[in-house]
Protein backbone atom coordinates (compact mmCIF):
# COMPACT_ATOMS: atom_id res chain seq x y z
CA UNK A 1 0.00 0.00 0.00
CA UNK A 2 1.02 3.59 -0.88
CA UNK A 3 2.01 6.22 1.20
CA UNK A 4 -0.83 8.22 0.09
CA UNK A 5 -3.63 5.70 0.24
CA UNK A 6 -2.48 4.43 3.72
CA UNK A 7 -2.36 8.55 5.45
CA UNK A 8 -6.57 8.41 3.49
CA UNK A 9 -7.11 5.31 5.07
CA UNK A 10 -6.07 6.50 8.57
CA UNK A 11 -7.83 10.18 7.60
CA UNK A 12 -10.69 8.03 7.31
CA UNK A 13 -10.24 6.16 10.72
CA UNK A 14 -9.87 8.96 13.07
CA UNK A 15 -12.12 11.13 11.46
CA UNK A 16 -14.98 9.64 13.65
CA UNK A 17 -13.55 10.54 16.65
CA UNK A 18 -12.10 14.10 15.71
CA UNK A 19 -13.11 16.72 17.56
CA UNK A 20 -11.23 19.29 15.49
CA UNK A 21 -12.54 19.68 11.74
CA UNK A 22 -10.09 22.06 10.18
CA UNK A 23 -7.25 19.77 11.78
CA UNK A 24 -8.51 17.12 9.69
CA UNK A 25 -8.84 18.74 6.77
CA UNK A 26 -5.09 19.25 6.39
CA UNK A 27 -3.94 16.08 7.97
CA UNK A 28 -0.56 15.42 7.34
CA UNK A 29 2.57 12.71 8.59
CA UNK A 30 2.74 15.33 11.28
CA UNK A 31 -0.59 15.87 12.96
CA UNK A 32 -1.30 14.75 16.41
CA UNK A 33 -4.00 12.91 17.61
CA UNK A 34 -4.47 14.25 20.87
CA UNK A 35 -2.77 18.11 20.39
CA UNK A 36 -3.84 18.32 16.43
CA UNK A 37 -7.12 16.78 15.54
CA UNK A 38 -8.29 17.01 19.90
CA UNK A 39 -9.52 13.49 19.58
CA UNK A 40 -10.25 12.16 23.56
CA UNK A 41 -7.26 10.22 25.01
CA UNK A 42 -10.34 7.55 25.80
CA UNK A 43 -10.83 6.61 22.19
CA UNK A 44 -7.00 6.49 21.35
CA UNK A 45 -7.64 2.45 22.06
CA UNK A 46 -10.70 2.95 20.03
CA UNK A 47 -8.57 4.31 16.90
CA UNK A 48 -5.95 1.58 17.19
CA UNK A 49 -8.86 -1.34 17.27
CA UNK A 50 -10.38 0.49 14.08
CA UNK A 51 -7.16 0.54 12.55
CA UNK A 52 -6.39 -3.51 12.80
CA UNK A 53 -10.35 -3.85 11.52
CA UNK A 54 -9.45 -1.80 8.72
CA UNK A 55 -6.47 -3.50 7.94
CA UNK A 56 -6.41 -6.93 9.34
CA UNK A 57 -3.71 -6.84 11.55
CA UNK A 58 -3.17 -7.13 15.76
CA UNK A 59 -1.14 -4.41 17.50
CA UNK A 60 0.46 -5.42 20.22
CA UNK A 61 0.41 -3.07 23.46
CA UNK A 62 4.05 -1.43 22.46
CA UNK A 63 2.75 -0.11 19.64
CA UNK A 64 0.05 0.86 20.84
CA UNK A 65 1.65 3.13 22.86
CA UNK A 66 3.36 4.54 19.89
CA UNK A 67 0.64 5.10 17.84
CA UNK A 68 -0.29 9.21 18.88
CA UNK A 69 0.53 10.88 15.71
CA UNK A 70 -0.12 10.14 11.89
CA UNK A 71 3.57 9.01 11.46
CA UNK A 72 3.64 6.78 14.15
CA UNK A 73 0.38 5.38 12.73
CA UNK A 74 1.27 4.53 9.14
CA UNK A 75 4.87 2.99 10.34
CA UNK A 76 3.07 0.27 12.67
CA UNK A 77 0.62 -0.50 10.24
CA UNK A 78 3.61 -0.91 7.56
CA UNK A 79 5.67 -3.05 9.58
CA UNK A 80 3.11 -5.17 11.07
CA UNK A 81 1.85 -5.44 6.59
CA UNK A 82 5.71 -6.05 6.20
CA UNK A 83 6.08 -9.01 9.06
CA UNK A 84 6.08 -12.48 7.77
CA UNK B 1 -36.21 27.09 54.99
CA UNK B 2 -35.88 27.78 50.92
CA UNK B 3 -39.34 26.36 48.94
CA UNK B 4 -38.74 23.72 46.63
CA UNK B 5 -40.27 23.54 43.34
CA UNK B 6 -40.49 21.68 40.09
CA UNK B 7 -39.98 23.43 36.96
CA UNK B 8 -38.75 20.82 33.75
CA UNK B 9 -39.69 17.71 33.00
CA UNK B 10 -38.54 15.15 30.71
CA UNK B 11 -40.12 11.18 30.51
CA UNK B 12 -38.81 8.67 28.33
CA UNK B 13 -42.20 6.20 28.78
CA UNK B 14 -43.20 2.57 27.27
CA UNK B 15 -46.76 4.85 26.30
CA UNK B 16 -44.93 7.53 24.98
CA UNK B 17 -41.61 9.16 24.33
CA UNK B 18 -41.15 13.18 25.49
CA UNK B 19 -43.91 14.86 27.69
CA UNK B 20 -46.42 15.75 24.98
CA UNK B 21 -46.92 12.18 24.10
CA UNK B 22 -46.37 10.64 27.02
CA UNK B 23 -49.59 13.58 28.42
CA UNK B 24 -51.67 12.20 26.13
CA UNK B 25 -51.37 8.17 26.23
CA UNK B 26 -51.87 9.05 29.86
CA UNK B 27 -54.72 11.15 29.07
CA UNK B 28 -55.83 8.95 26.90
CA UNK B 29 -55.36 5.70 29.19
CA UNK B 30 -53.27 4.47 25.87
CA UNK B 31 -51.26 1.70 27.16
CA UNK B 32 -47.67 1.01 26.45
CA UNK B 33 -47.58 -2.58 27.16
CA UNK B 34 -46.84 -5.05 24.13
CA UNK B 35 -46.33 -8.61 23.03
CA UNK B 36 -42.51 -9.21 23.33
CA UNK B 37 -41.15 -12.36 20.73
CA UNK B 38 -37.78 -12.05 22.39
CA UNK B 39 -39.60 -12.84 26.02
CA UNK B 40 -41.22 -15.61 24.19
CA UNK B 41 -38.18 -17.06 22.07
CA UNK B 42 -36.38 -17.17 25.72
CA UNK B 43 -39.22 -19.03 27.36
CA UNK B 44 -40.09 -16.34 29.33
CA UNK B 45 -43.45 -17.05 31.33
CA UNK B 46 -44.09 -13.22 31.24
CA UNK B 47 -44.05 -12.17 27.30
CA UNK B 48 -45.44 -8.90 27.69
CA UNK B 49 -43.42 -5.29 28.18
CA UNK B 50 -43.41 -2.36 28.31
CA UNK B 51 -40.40 -0.65 25.78
CA UNK B 52 -40.30 2.88 24.84
CA UNK B 53 -40.28 3.09 21.78
CA UNK B 54 -36.90 5.67 20.28
CA UNK B 55 -35.90 6.05 16.80
CA UNK B 56 -32.84 6.52 15.57
CA UNK B 57 -33.06 9.93 14.41
CA UNK B 58 -34.22 10.90 17.67
CA UNK B 59 -31.29 9.54 19.79
CA UNK B 60 -29.27 11.76 16.95
CA UNK B 61 -30.93 14.62 18.93
CA UNK B 62 -29.39 13.88 22.24
CA UNK B 63 -26.22 11.79 21.58
CA UNK B 64 -23.62 12.69 19.15
CA UNK B 65 -23.19 10.03 15.93
CA UNK B 66 -19.55 9.25 17.70
CA UNK B 67 -21.35 8.47 21.32
CA UNK B 68 -23.66 6.07 19.38
CA UNK B 69 -20.77 4.37 18.36
CA UNK B 70 -20.72 1.07 20.03
CA UNK B 71 -24.03 2.38 22.85
CA UNK B 72 -25.72 -0.26 24.13
CA UNK B 73 -27.25 0.80 27.40
CA UNK B 74 -30.59 1.55 27.84
CA UNK B 75 -30.44 3.15 31.28
CA UNK B 76 -27.85 5.86 29.78
CA UNK B 77 -30.57 6.15 26.33
CA UNK B 78 -33.62 6.85 28.25
CA UNK B 79 -32.41 9.06 30.95
CA UNK B 80 -29.74 11.24 29.04
CA UNK B 81 -33.28 11.56 26.73
CA UNK B 82 -35.67 12.21 29.49
CA UNK B 83 -33.12 14.34 31.68
CA UNK B 84 -32.37 16.76 28.34
CA UNK B 85 -35.67 16.70 28.18
CA UNK B 86 -36.36 18.31 31.50
CA UNK B 87 -33.49 20.74 31.63
CA UNK B 88 -34.63 21.99 28.38
CA UNK B 89 -38.44 22.16 29.29
CA UNK B 90 -36.94 24.69 32.29
CA UNK B 91 -35.47 26.78 29.64
CA UNK B 92 -31.88 25.79 31.79
CA UNK B 93 -28.42 26.75 30.23
CA UNK B 94 -25.95 24.15 29.33
CA UNK B 95 -24.82 22.22 26.35
CA UNK B 96 -22.16 22.26 24.27
CA UNK B 97 -22.20 26.13 24.77
CA UNK B 98 -21.33 26.09 28.28
CA UNK B 99 -17.53 26.85 28.69
CA UNK B 100 -17.52 26.72 32.28
CA UNK B 101 -19.87 24.58 34.47
CA UNK B 102 -22.45 25.89 36.76
CA UNK B 103 -21.73 25.20 40.25
CA UNK B 104 -25.16 25.98 41.43
CA UNK B 105 -26.42 23.09 39.16
CA UNK B 106 -26.28 19.27 39.72
CA UNK B 107 -27.79 16.05 38.97
CA UNK B 108 -28.87 13.15 41.27
CA UNK B 109 -30.26 10.17 38.58
CA UNK B 110 -30.69 7.18 40.01
CA UNK B 111 -30.53 3.43 38.25
CA UNK B 112 -30.87 -0.11 39.68
CA UNK B 113 -28.56 -1.33 36.94
CA UNK B 114 -26.85 0.53 34.05
CA UNK B 115 -26.01 -1.08 30.58
CA UNK B 116 -27.12 -4.81 31.47
CA UNK B 117 -26.85 -5.29 27.48
CA UNK B 118 -23.48 -3.69 27.04
CA UNK B 119 -22.02 -5.66 29.95
CA UNK B 120 -22.96 -8.59 28.63
CA UNK B 121 -21.15 -8.25 25.09
CA UNK B 122 -18.44 -7.41 27.13
CA UNK B 123 -18.49 -10.25 29.68
CA UNK B 124 -18.82 -12.28 26.30
CA UNK B 125 -15.46 -10.86 24.49
CA UNK B 126 -13.86 -11.46 28.37
CA UNK B 127 -14.54 -15.22 28.20
CA UNK B 128 -13.37 -15.66 24.00
CA UNK B 129 -9.85 -14.15 25.80
CA UNK B 130 -10.50 -10.59 23.74
CA UNK B 131 -10.19 -8.01 26.66
CA UNK B 132 -8.19 -5.85 24.42
CA UNK B 133 -11.26 -5.22 22.31
CA UNK B 134 -13.77 -3.88 24.33
CA UNK B 135 -12.68 -0.43 23.65
CA UNK B 136 -12.86 2.60 25.44
CA UNK B 137 -17.29 2.55 25.41
CA UNK B 138 -17.78 -0.15 28.75
CA UNK B 139 -17.41 2.11 31.65
CA UNK B 140 -19.01 4.58 30.85
CA UNK B 141 -21.87 2.60 30.32
CA UNK B 142 -22.26 0.10 32.77
CA UNK B 143 -21.46 2.26 35.62
CA UNK B 144 -23.82 2.68 38.36
CA UNK B 145 -22.87 6.32 37.87
CA UNK B 146 -23.14 6.23 34.22
CA UNK B 147 -26.38 8.49 34.20
CA UNK B 148 -25.67 10.99 36.20
CA UNK B 149 -22.10 11.03 34.51
CA UNK B 150 -23.04 11.52 30.90
CA UNK B 151 -25.84 14.07 32.04
CA UNK B 152 -23.44 15.60 33.92
CA UNK B 153 -21.18 16.29 31.14
CA UNK B 154 -23.63 17.15 28.39
CA UNK B 155 -25.55 20.08 30.63
CA UNK B 156 -21.89 21.15 32.38
CA UNK B 157 -23.07 20.61 36.01
CA UNK B 158 -20.66 22.01 38.93
CA UNK B 159 -22.75 21.10 41.69
CA UNK B 160 -23.17 17.74 43.25
CA UNK B 161 -23.42 14.68 40.05
CA UNK B 162 -24.05 11.42 41.60
CA UNK B 163 -26.67 8.07 41.27
CA UNK B 164 -28.96 7.14 43.91
CA UNK B 165 -30.01 3.32 43.92
CA UNK B 166 -32.82 1.85 46.11
CA UNK B 167 -34.73 -0.21 43.84
CA UNK B 168 -38.70 0.85 43.37
CA UNK B 169 -38.10 3.29 45.08
CA UNK B 170 -34.97 5.28 43.32
CA UNK B 171 -37.04 7.59 41.31
CA UNK B 172 -38.77 9.15 44.21
CA UNK B 173 -35.61 9.08 46.55
CA UNK B 174 -33.74 10.97 44.16
CA UNK B 175 -36.36 13.50 44.27
CA UNK B 176 -36.26 13.85 48.08
CA UNK B 177 -32.66 14.22 47.91
CA UNK B 178 -32.30 17.17 45.57
CA UNK B 179 -35.50 18.18 47.88
CA UNK B 180 -33.32 18.27 50.83
CA UNK B 181 -30.05 19.52 49.56
CA UNK B 182 -32.02 22.47 48.26
CA UNK B 183 -33.52 23.20 51.14
CA UNK B 184 -30.40 23.28 52.98
CA UNK B 185 -29.22 25.84 50.65
CA UNK B 186 -26.28 23.68 48.83
CA UNK B 187 -27.84 24.02 45.25
CA UNK B 188 -30.26 26.05 44.13
CA UNK B 189 -30.94 23.49 41.09
CA UNK B 190 -31.39 19.34 40.58
CA UNK B 191 -31.96 17.19 37.60
CA UNK B 192 -33.64 14.76 39.58
CA UNK B 193 -34.89 11.62 37.81
CA UNK B 194 -34.26 7.62 37.61
CA UNK B 195 -33.78 5.35 34.78
CA UNK B 196 -33.91 1.99 33.80
CA UNK B 197 -32.67 -0.65 31.39
CA UNK B 198 -35.07 -3.39 29.81
CA UNK B 199 -34.81 -6.88 28.10
CA UNK B 200 -34.53 -10.62 28.94
CA UNK B 201 -31.38 -9.75 31.51
CA UNK B 202 -32.88 -7.17 33.66
CA UNK B 203 -36.10 -8.85 33.76
CA UNK B 204 -35.40 -12.53 34.01
CA UNK B 205 -34.67 -12.73 37.61
CA UNK B 206 -38.36 -11.31 38.36
CA UNK B 207 -39.69 -13.97 35.76
CA UNK B 208 -38.21 -16.37 37.76
CA UNK B 209 -39.25 -14.97 41.30
CA UNK B 210 -42.34 -15.40 39.53
CA UNK B 211 -43.79 -11.90 40.51
CA UNK B 212 -44.53 -11.42 36.48
CA UNK B 213 -47.83 -11.63 35.80
CA UNK B 214 -48.04 -15.28 32.64
CA UNK B 215 -51.59 -14.89 32.89
CA UNK B 216 -51.92 -11.87 30.31
CA UNK B 217 -49.68 -13.30 27.51
CA UNK B 218 -52.74 -12.94 24.67
CA UNK B 219 -53.89 -9.69 25.61
CA UNK B 220 -50.94 -6.67 26.59
CA UNK B 221 -52.85 -4.26 26.87
CA UNK B 222 -54.89 -5.44 29.87
CA UNK B 223 -52.21 -7.67 31.03
CA UNK B 224 -51.28 -4.90 33.34
CA UNK B 225 -54.04 -4.53 36.32
CA UNK B 226 -53.52 -2.39 39.54
CA UNK B 227 -55.87 -3.00 41.43
CA UNK B 228 -57.69 -5.77 40.16
CA UNK B 229 -59.42 -8.93 41.43
CA UNK B 230 -57.52 -10.41 38.89
CA UNK B 231 -54.51 -8.95 39.11
CA UNK B 232 -51.86 -11.60 39.00
CA UNK B 233 -48.06 -9.48 38.84
CA UNK B 234 -46.57 -6.91 37.37
CA UNK B 235 -45.51 -6.08 33.88
CA UNK B 236 -42.15 -5.60 33.71
CA UNK B 237 -41.06 -2.33 31.53
CA UNK B 238 -38.22 0.11 31.40
CA UNK B 239 -37.58 3.82 30.44
CA UNK B 240 -36.95 7.08 32.42
CA UNK B 241 -38.72 10.21 34.27
CA UNK B 242 -36.69 13.40 34.86
CA UNK B 243 -37.68 16.55 37.07
CA UNK B 244 -35.91 19.43 37.30
CA UNK B 245 -36.03 20.41 41.37
CA UNK B 246 -35.25 24.00 41.96
CA UNK B 247 -35.20 26.57 45.00
CA UNK B 248 -38.27 29.01 44.77
CA UNK B 249 -36.20 31.89 44.47
CA UNK B 250 -34.13 30.77 41.57
CA UNK B 251 -37.40 30.15 40.22
CA UNK B 252 -39.00 33.46 40.65
CA UNK B 253 -35.61 34.80 39.20
CA UNK B 254 -35.44 33.46 36.00
CA UNK B 255 -38.95 33.72 35.65
CA UNK B 256 -39.28 30.16 35.26
CA UNK B 257 -42.33 28.33 34.79
CA UNK B 258 -44.01 26.50 37.80
CA UNK B 259 -45.58 23.12 37.40
CA UNK B 260 -46.04 22.39 41.27
CA UNK B 261 -44.39 22.76 44.76
CA UNK B 262 -42.82 19.88 46.74
CA UNK B 263 -44.36 20.02 50.40
CA UNK B 264 -42.47 17.68 51.81
CA UNK B 265 -41.73 14.11 51.96
CA UNK B 266 -40.37 11.24 53.88
CA UNK B 267 -38.12 8.21 53.14
CA UNK B 268 -37.73 5.03 55.37
CA UNK B 269 -37.15 1.22 55.66
CA UNK B 270 -39.13 -1.44 57.47
CA UNK B 271 -35.77 -3.39 58.65
CA UNK B 272 -36.83 -6.24 56.71
CA UNK B 273 -38.56 -6.94 60.34
CA UNK B 274 -42.19 -8.16 61.50
CA UNK B 275 -43.61 -9.15 58.03
CA UNK B 276 -41.15 -6.65 56.32
CA UNK B 277 -38.97 -8.82 54.30
CA UNK B 278 -36.42 -8.44 50.93
CA UNK B 279 -39.53 -8.53 49.02
CA UNK B 280 -42.44 -7.26 50.91
CA UNK B 281 -42.77 -4.24 52.89
CA UNK B 282 -43.47 -3.85 56.53
CA UNK B 283 -46.65 -2.44 56.54
CA UNK B 284 -45.72 -0.11 59.90
CA UNK B 285 -42.69 1.32 58.13
CA UNK B 286 -45.40 1.97 54.96
CA UNK B 287 -47.98 3.73 56.86
CA UNK B 288 -45.34 5.73 59.42
CA UNK B 289 -43.48 6.93 56.26
CA UNK B 290 -46.79 8.34 54.80
CA UNK B 291 -48.03 10.06 58.37
CA UNK B 292 -44.45 11.47 58.30
CA UNK B 293 -44.74 13.05 54.72
CA UNK B 294 -47.42 14.41 55.21
CA UNK B 295 -46.23 15.95 58.67
CA UNK B 296 -43.15 16.89 57.32
CA UNK B 297 -45.44 18.94 54.18
CA UNK B 298 -47.30 20.78 57.49
CA UNK B 299 -50.83 19.39 55.97
CA UNK B 300 -53.72 17.50 57.33
CA UNK B 301 -54.25 14.41 55.74
CA UNK B 302 -57.76 15.30 54.45
CA UNK B 303 -56.09 18.08 52.80
CA UNK B 304 -54.75 15.20 49.89
CA UNK B 305 -57.03 15.45 46.54
CA UNK B 306 -55.13 12.21 45.31
CA UNK B 307 -52.46 9.37 45.46
CA UNK B 308 -50.68 8.59 42.83
CA UNK B 309 -49.78 5.10 44.31
CA UNK B 310 -47.41 2.46 44.10
CA UNK B 311 -49.83 -0.34 43.11
CA UNK B 312 -47.91 -2.78 41.02
CA UNK B 313 -50.54 -5.77 40.02
CA UNK B 314 -49.65 -8.03 42.32
CA UNK B 315 -51.51 -9.24 45.62
CA UNK B 316 -50.04 -6.50 47.58
CA UNK B 317 -51.98 -4.21 46.25
CA UNK B 318 -54.90 -4.68 48.75
CA UNK B 319 -52.17 -3.96 51.60
CA UNK B 320 -50.87 -0.61 49.76
CA UNK B 321 -54.90 0.82 49.89
CA UNK B 322 -55.10 -0.36 53.65
CA UNK B 323 -51.80 0.87 54.55
CA UNK B 324 -53.00 4.25 52.95
CA UNK B 325 -56.65 4.39 54.64
CA UNK B 326 -54.62 3.65 58.15
CA UNK B 327 -52.40 6.27 57.46
CA UNK B 328 -54.20 9.24 56.80
CA UNK B 329 -56.94 8.05 58.64
CA UNK B 330 -59.87 7.97 55.81
CA UNK B 331 -61.54 5.60 53.98
CA UNK B 332 -65.10 5.37 52.52
CA UNK B 333 -66.24 8.73 50.48
CA UNK B 334 -63.71 10.44 52.62
CA UNK B 335 -60.86 8.17 51.03
CA UNK B 336 -58.72 10.58 48.08
CA UNK B 337 -59.14 9.66 44.44
CA UNK B 338 -56.86 6.77 43.21
CA UNK B 339 -54.06 6.63 39.88
CA UNK B 340 -52.03 3.82 39.36
CA UNK B 341 -50.10 4.74 36.37
CA UNK B 342 -48.14 0.77 36.57
CA UNK B 343 -51.80 0.05 34.42
CA UNK B 344 -50.86 1.85 31.41
CA UNK B 345 -46.73 1.51 31.50
CA UNK B 346 -45.56 -1.73 33.69
CA UNK B 347 -43.22 -1.52 36.20
CA UNK B 348 -40.58 0.18 35.00
CA UNK B 349 -38.56 -0.58 38.38
CA UNK B 350 -35.91 2.08 39.24
CA UNK B 351 -37.44 4.68 37.18
CA UNK B 352 -41.21 4.21 38.40
CA UNK B 353 -40.89 6.31 40.56
CA UNK B 354 -39.78 9.02 38.82
CA UNK B 355 -42.05 8.72 35.37
CA UNK B 356 -45.13 8.51 37.85
CA UNK B 357 -43.86 11.83 39.64
CA UNK B 358 -43.96 13.26 35.91
CA UNK B 359 -47.24 11.73 35.78
CA UNK B 360 -48.72 13.14 39.39
CA UNK B 361 -47.25 16.92 38.20
CA UNK B 362 -48.92 16.43 35.25
CA UNK B 363 -52.31 15.55 36.84
CA UNK B 364 -51.75 18.28 39.40
CA UNK B 365 -51.10 21.19 36.96
CA UNK B 366 -53.72 20.30 34.37
CA UNK B 367 -56.34 19.03 37.03
CA UNK B 368 -56.88 15.03 35.82
CA UNK B 369 -57.67 11.52 37.13
CA UNK B 370 -56.47 9.66 34.31
CA UNK B 371 -58.10 6.29 33.42
CA UNK B 372 -57.33 3.48 35.53
CA UNK B 373 -57.52 0.86 33.14
CA UNK B 374 -57.90 -2.64 33.44
CA UNK B 375 -59.36 -2.11 36.89
CA UNK B 376 -62.90 -2.65 35.88
CA UNK B 377 -63.15 -5.81 38.49
CA UNK B 378 -61.62 -4.06 41.76
CA UNK B 379 -59.93 -6.11 44.27
CA UNK B 380 -62.88 -6.75 46.76
CA UNK B 381 -60.84 -5.97 49.40
CA UNK B 382 -60.03 -2.14 47.83
CA UNK B 383 -63.87 -2.02 47.20
CA UNK B 384 -64.29 -2.30 50.78
CA UNK B 385 -62.16 0.93 51.73
CA UNK B 386 -62.72 2.91 48.55
CA UNK B 387 -65.51 3.47 46.53
CA UNK B 388 -65.55 2.65 42.86
CA UNK B 389 -65.58 6.51 41.70
CA UNK B 390 -62.65 7.61 43.74
CA UNK B 391 -60.55 5.01 41.31
CA UNK B 392 -62.05 6.23 37.91
CA UNK B 393 -62.05 4.38 35.00
CA UNK B 394 -61.90 7.24 32.13
CA UNK B 395 -60.78 10.72 32.27
CA UNK B 396 -62.00 13.38 34.59
CA UNK B 397 -61.12 17.22 34.64
CA UNK B 398 -60.65 17.55 38.41
CA UNK B 399 -59.29 20.88 39.93
CA UNK B 400 -56.39 19.05 42.44
CA UNK B 401 -54.55 21.14 45.17
CA UNK B 402 -52.33 18.56 46.91
CA UNK B 403 -50.96 14.72 45.50
CA UNK B 404 -49.63 11.95 47.47
CA UNK B 405 -47.14 10.10 45.48
CA UNK B 406 -45.65 6.91 47.50
CA UNK B 407 -42.79 4.49 45.90
CA UNK B 408 -41.82 0.56 47.74
CA UNK B 409 -38.99 -1.24 46.72
CA UNK B 410 -37.29 -4.43 47.59
CA UNK B 411 -35.18 -4.25 50.69
CA UNK B 412 -37.99 -3.07 52.56
CA UNK B 413 -37.80 0.55 51.60
CA UNK B 414 -40.30 3.29 51.34
CA UNK B 415 -40.35 7.20 50.37
CA UNK B 416 -43.50 9.29 50.02
CA UNK B 417 -43.74 12.46 48.27
CA UNK B 418 -46.16 15.48 48.96
CA UNK B 419 -46.70 17.74 45.60
CA UNK B 420 -48.96 20.66 46.26
CA UNK B 421 -50.25 23.11 43.49
CA UNK B 422 -48.12 26.33 43.78
CA UNK B 423 -49.65 29.09 45.45
CA UNK B 424 -47.21 32.63 45.85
Amino acid sequence: MDKTALMATIKEVVAPYTKNPEALATLNEDTDFLRDLKINSANLVDVVLDVEEKFNIVIDNESMEKMINVRAAMEVVENKLAAP
Amino acid sequence: MERVVITGMGVVAPNGTGIPAFTEAVKQGISGIRFDPQLEALDFSCRIAGTPEVTEALKLQYFDPLELKGFNSGAVLYGVMAGMEAWQDARLPGGKEAQQPDWDSGVIFGTGSSGVDKMREAIHRVDELQVRRLGSTVVAQTMASGISAWLGGKLALGNQVTTNSSACTTGAESLLMAYDRIRAGKARRILAGSTTDGGPYVWGGFDAMKVCTFKNNDRPAAGSRPMSATASGFVPGAGAGALVVESLESALERNATIYAEIAGGHVNSGGQRNEGSMTAPNSEAVQRCIREAVREAGIHPDEIDAINGHLTATSKDATEVVNWSLALNRSGTKFPYVNALKCLVGHCLSASGSIELVAAVLQLQQGFLFPNINSEDLHPEIAAIVPREKIPQQLVYKDLQVIAKASFGFGDVNACVILKKYKP
